[in-house]
């Protein structure tokens, strides 16, 4: 891989893809193959939205490349208060670190920062724009149940607003899959997302319900439904109830159907699935670290 | 061409812009940021008969040349347009528009949620598509009505 910065999935090409999954494979193997590579480096975490894992995994995938993480703090105990400009902001942390990471609420915010710095800026989620490090841990997890030809993924949920489904619906495109999206007509892909799938000649179909399609699923990748998407209580009742799962939904699937969710989940996969051996989202969350790890090992790699 | 078809003066300064679509030149002016209420003097041929297109829109506008940023914009909605600057009643460069690949900070993106429409310092970009622009920041995709989308 020779990106400067991971600012959308789009940018990734198979080779690309495959490089970052069989680095994360050598470190989930050996989470001390890595060695000191990094020591002495630091890494910017800058997010203007709140996150767990995300933050999480990188600030632990930095520390186990043998570098360290500054954090710029919440929102509220930034300077971002006192209405500093994003632009500014990467500019003044460029100086601090040799790389970032940045979440931000607008579309778009990632690669404009990219333009403002000269260390490697890392897309951890632009609004309802892309979030392609989840999408890399997305696809080393499908690797190790289904493999990334030949099989048939559900991505079921809010498919309008949700940065992770956009970004792995892109990377999908460069294995044999099939995709099919699952959701109310209101929630349906965006027409830029459609527009791109299109025009990688993805195999794509919509569906409003999941039981025709289920049974032929390999992964069933399963989003949250934001209750200030809808209008009313009783209207978002009525469709988040229409796209969960429970242990009697996977009757119907496959018997190694994965189950995947980027989390976190409210309603929509109930506690009862933790238990089946179809459950694969803590595993997928922890596969977060070797990904980032394989991730910034690349991305501050100044060989 | 005869008096009964189209009668416009000429101009001393400014900018003709032949073979626009038909019906298109209300919004070549609002690309232009004319209204009628600047004072620019100007005159507008609609429908007029065209060998290459059969019917054509012109404009001339006296006092005004089009900048490089604005023909781009031009030829996208008018894609077969030809543009004549006009300096002391002479053509001194007559060029036909091009398609570009992006255009840059003369549209505003209609994606409110978009960055470049968050107060921060960056022009907006947006890539030409065969049927449509497309913002390079957060992917929107601008196909109907292009001149609602400039900037003021």
């Amino acid at each position: 891989m020779r990106h400067d910065h991971l600012l959308t999935a789009k940018q990734l090409s198979r080779a690309d893809i495959e490089t970052v999954l069989d680095r994360a494979a050598a470190f989930d193997d050996d989470p001390t193959a890595a060695g000191e590579r990094h020591a002495d480096e630091l890494l910017a975490l800058c997010f203007f939205e709140p996150s767990t894992r995300t933050k999480m995994s990188f600030e632990t995938a930095a520390k186990r490349l043998g570098g360290d993480v500054v954090d710029m703090g919440s929102v509220e105990s930034s300077s971002v208060k006192k209405g500093e400009s994003l632009a500014d902001t990467v500019r003044v942390v460029e100086g601090y670190a040799d790389g970032v990471v940045l979440r931000h609420p607008k579309q778009g915010a990632a690669k404009m920062a990219s333009e403002h710095v000269d260390v490697p800026v890392v897309n951890a989620g632009d609004g309802a724009g892309h979030h392609p490090s989840q999408t890399l841990l997305d696809l080393y997890t499908i690797r190790e149940h289904a493999g990334l030809d030949d099989i048939s993924i559900g991505i079921m949920g809010d498919l309008k607003y949700g940065r992770t489904v956009h970004s792995l619906a892109h990377a999908l495109t460069n294995f044999d899959v099939r995709q099919h999206f699952v959701s109310p007509e209101s929630l349906r892909l965006p027409r830029s997302v459609r527009y791109d799938l299109h025009e990688a000649g993805a195999q794509v179909r919509e569906h409003e319900d999941l039981d025709a399609v289920l049974p032929n699923l390999d992964v069933l990748y399963v989003t949250r439904i934001q209750r200030e998407r809808f209008p009313d209580e009783d209207e978002y009742e009525e469709v988040a109830g229409e796209y969960s799962i429970t242990p009697e939904t996977l009757d119907a699937a496959k018997d190694d159907l994965a189950v995947m969710h980027p989390l976190p989940r409210v309603d929509e996969i109930a506690a009862a699935v933790d238990e089946t051996d179809n459950a694969t989202y803590f595993e997928q969350a922890h596969n977060g670290v070797p990904v980032r790890m394989a991730l910034l090992d690349l991305l501050l790699d100044d060989d | 061409m005869t008096d009964t078809e189209l009668r416009v003066s000429k101009i001393q300064n400014g900018t003709v812009i032949d073979h626009v679509t038909a019906g298109e030149a209300l919004h070549v002016l609002g690309l232009l940021g004319i209204d009628g209420t600047e004072g620019t003097t100007m005159s507008l041929g609609m429908n007029v008969p065209s060998d290459r297109l059969g019917r054509k829109d012109v404009v001339k506008v006296e006092g005004r040349e089009l900048s490089d940023s604005e023909a781009e914009v031009l030829s996208l909605i008018a894609p077969e347009a030809t543009i004549n600057i006009i300096r002391d009643y002479e053509v001194v460069d007559k060029r036909r528009v091009e398609r570009p690949e992006e255009v840059g900070g003369v549209l505003v993106c209609p994606n409110r949620e978009c960055i470049t429409n968050a107060g921060e310092p960056v022009e907006t970009t947006f890539a030409v598509l065969e049927d449509g622009l497309r913002c390079e920041y957060c992917g929107e995709i601008v196909r109907e009505d292009i001149t609602a989308h400039l900037r003021d």
